[in-house]
């Protein structure tokens, strides 16, 4: 009982680092002007990782950093960026790992892989299961 | 026999999953992330002054043919204060450092090197972080060492401990 008191407790506590004085950046929570160029801009952050709160996107992320990163991606939008520089821009800065949309690198080659070996895997089953059948009939 | 293995299998699999999953959730994963930006050229900046008594940073007083430290921080970041005797230190051992404040206000950089010590040369106020996410930095505080030739040769992330002290000292002496 008293931990979940603890853990309630927790849930609803203010933010324990505040991270920061400053008020956040012009277009961290204010969306673009352009609704086309608000969808590319949204659209990107939903696939970019907060460094901060690693397991979110920035677009769902309250940390300052995640803040500052919608700022930035929505202003290089504005100014006529396209999306996937960005990516290209954040991925030579971290690493993959900032990007949430797979790529084609070999290390991910067994997972674009699964699924033909599963359905090969499969097929073979029900051809076995079939000449049994076929045999025994 | 064979059947008896196939009936049992799928709880074999359940179960390790569930561990595998009780296991992350329990104990998470720390992930720190290096930055890509080790090895190649400082990124151009030009950062306003972040303190009273120092000026302004720019990229271009890096590739002075002397390496230095690049240290980020915040006066609002608790381990900046923590590691604030050990950039003494590495001062102290004649090492030029300067800094770059992240989403600061002057007053409390000011106040903040007061209560701490101020080993910078330089400080540059980085108000919306755009410079650390040019640095592939992702957080506070980091330690950067750049070359002489203006190139990023090592990054500390997290708070300088006493015995990190000797590892930059050392990869600064070996810049020389």
């Amino acid at each position: 009982m008293r931990r979940l008191v603890f853990l309630l407790a927790l849930a609803f506590a203010a933010p324990l680092t505040a991270q920061t004085a400053l008020p956040p950046a012009p277009y961290a929570n204010q969306q673009l002007a352009d609704p086309a160029q608000e969808r590319k801009a949204h659209e990107l952050m939903l696939t970019i990782r907060c460094v901060t709160c690693q397991s979110q996107s920035i677009a769902d992320s309250d940390a300052s950093m995640a803040a500052d990163l919608r700022s930035e991606i929505r202003v290089r939008i504005a100014a006529g960026e396209q999306p996937e520089q960005i990516r290209a821009w954040l991925i030579e800065r971290y690493g993959d790992w900032i990007s949430y949309r797979p790529t084609a690198e070999p290390i991910t080659w067994p997972l674009w892989a699964a699924p033909i070996l599963l359905l090969a895997g499969g097929g073979v089953l029900v051809l076995g299961r079939i000449r049994r059948r076929r045999r025994n009939a | 026999m064979k059947g008896r293995w196939l009936t049992w299998a799928p709880l074999v699999v359940f179960m390790a999953l569930a561990l595998l999953f009780a296991g992350r959730l329990l104990w998470p994963e720390e992930h720190v992330i290096p930055s890509r930006m080790v090895g190649k050229p400082l990124p151009a900046f030009s950062l306003p002054a972040a303190a009273s008594d120092r000026p302004a940073l720019d990229s271009r007083q890096f590739a002075t043919g002397k390496p230095r430290l690049l240290n980020i921080f915040a006066s609002w970041c608790v381990p900046c204060a923590a590691e604030a005797p050990q950039l003494m230190a590495l001062r102290q051992a004649g090492v030029p450092i300067d800094g770059i404040a992240i989403r600061d206000a002057r007053a409390d950089v000011d106040r903040f090197l007061a209560r701490h010590g101020n080993p910078f040369a330089h400080i540059g106020l980085d108000a919306r972080s755009s410079v650390q996410l040019a640095l592939g930095s992702s957080g506070v505080p980091e330690t950067f060492v750049i070359g002489g030739d203006g190139r990023i040769l090592h990054q500390h992330i997290g708070d300088i401990r006493a015995d990190d002290v000797e590892t930059i000292l050392r990869i600064w002496q070996e810049a020389r």
